[in-house]
């Protein structure tokens, strides 16, 4: 297909997976990821994906099915939303220590209480200290080529990587993209290609106890490997780009060559924040836009270099640290150490809309106020 | 660390144990405290501690002797606690 298409990302993210082409699928509906795993049911069904469809009771039996898929040296994929994300948590963590390169889409969602099925990132983002890379997409295209992407550097790290697209915002609303073609694709992601692949003729011990010392250095393994990590980010971005002619970077600026003030964001706010910041322009504000794409590992040195002149950020927030302040303006915080005033405004928990006057309301609260107070929309 | 264990650099990725079974290599009773010192005059063989034993570490020698192996024995003190002989002593584990 060399013409654009009409999709929303749900089905975006169902086209990558079918040309990944992972030999086990196995995921519990819920909104509203439904879409995404529906559609891979179709493909399976209609024979158009070679894949066993595993049908299970629950969110962590998927997980649990997807890591002894992929403990196998079997490409696998499952995606979750909100609570199905936090009914997984333990084997998210167990599947990260357990180094199995697993892709899990996730359309972003709040958590209750109250109930709410709407966009915010609170679900993802209270993931973040499981050992998983996440990567948030802000429109159809980049949830169909995050896919590919999360596959490339997982396989290489051996890391499990979320992609999180915004429940409704981005899962539902249809958008024209490009999808990736079949030889790109495969030329992109080689077979999987493991060091051990747990088999009956070839047995081991997947996750054994270790003793206090040892399993602190594999922590530490982890951890240095995670920041490694970043180098096969920015390769994995370079390669798609000559590949596929759309360039992506850890860390996204807009409009930040003259600016004082930086708008810091993820997801699908980035667009409506982009518009924004012209209509911010235009009354004469010195203001940009951050789009952070990965969120773990954290980009700081990208960050760093995209922000070097910025004097003051304020940072839209889809995800609270309750006692504390915005999820995303803390890692701003932690990122920049402290050198430069970081506003933490709350723009939007549980899918409350936000249109670009929102965001020219929140720069003119925020630039009003001191640093520190978080302020909500 | 003895020198028996790999040290971190040289384990597996996400410390896979490559290769199945070797649990039996591993000596489950080297820190015990004590360890049971059975007075062969007094045993009279009935097999308690043997039965008793959570570790199944005691074994029968060629003389039909009741005798713990000190690489798997815990030294629990049960063997000692339920012999009806009162013939089972535990002594202090001698640093090595």
């Amino acid at each position: 297909m060399n013409g654009k298409v009409l999709l929303t990302s749900a089905e975006a993210i169902s086209y990558a997976v079918k040309l990944v082409k992972p030999e086990v699928i196995s995921a519990y509906p819920i909104t509203p990821q439904t879409h995404i795993v529906e559609k891979i049911a179709h493909f399976v069904e209609t024979g158009e994906l070679d894949a066993e469809f595993i049908r299970v009771e629950a969110e962590i039996s998927a997980l649990a099915v997807v890591i002894g898929a992929v403990a196998q040296g079997i490409r696998a994929f499952t995606a979750t939303s909100s609570h199905g994300l936090l009914y997984m948590h333990e084997l998210i963590h167990w599947s990260a220590g357990g180094r199995l390169p697993i892709v899990m889409a996730v359309a972003n969602r709040a958590v209750g209480a109250p109930w709410n099925l709407w966009c915010d990132h609170q679900d993802m983002m209270s993931q973040r200290d499981t050992g998983w890379m996440q990567i948030f997409a802000s429109n159809a295209q980049e949830a169909h080529d995050f896919i590919f992407l999360a596959y490339k550097v997982a396989e290489k790290v051996f890391i499990p990587c979320m992609v999180g697209i915004d429940g409704f915002i981005l899962s539902h609303t249809a958008e024209p993209l490009y999808l990736v073609d079949s030889g790109v694709a495969e030329a992109f992601l080689p077979p999987l290609d493991f060091p051990l692949r747990l088999s009956n003729q070839n047995p081991f011990t997947l996750w054994p106890i270790l003793e206090p010392p040892l399993y602190h250095r594999q922590r530490q393994d982890l951890f240095t490997d995670m920041e490694k990590s970043l180098k096969e980010w920015e390769k994995a971005f370079e390669h798609w780009e000559e590949l596929t002619g759309r360039r992506y970077l850890p860390v996204e600026g807009y409009m930040l060559e003259d600016a004082h003030t930086a708008l810091v964001c993820t997801g699908a706010l980035s667009e409506t924040a982009k518009v924004a910041v012209k209509q911010l322009r235009k009354k004469g504000e010195k203001v940009g836009l951050i789009t952070l794409k990965l969120f773990r590992p954290m980009p700081k040195e990208h960050l760093l270099e995209t922000a070097i002149h910025i004097e003051r950020f304020i940072v839209l927030d889809r995800a609270t640290s309750f006692g504390a302040e915005g999820i995303l303006a803390q890692e701003l915080r932690s990122a920049i150490s402290g050198s430069r005033p970081v506003h933490s405004y709350i723009v939007s928990m549980g899918g409350k809309e936000v249109f670009p006057e929102n965001i020219q309301e929140a720069y003119f609260k925020c630039i009003k106020y001191p640093e520190g107070a978080t302020l909500w929309s | 660390m003895s020198e028996l264990f790999p040290s971190w650099k040289e384990l597996n990725l996400a410390a896979i144990i490559s290769q199945p079974g070797n649990s039996v290599e591993y000596k489950t009773g080297d820190w015990k405290t004590h360890y049971p010192v059975v007075d062969h005059e007094k045993c009279i063989k009935c097999g308690t501690c043997w039965s008793f034993c959570p570790e199944y570490a005691f074994e029968v020698d060629q003389e039909g002797r009741f005798v713990a192996n000190r690489d798997y024995c815990k030294g629990c003190g049960i063997c000692a606690e339920e012999c009806p002989k009162k013939c089972i002593t535990m002594v202090e584990e001698e640093a090595e």
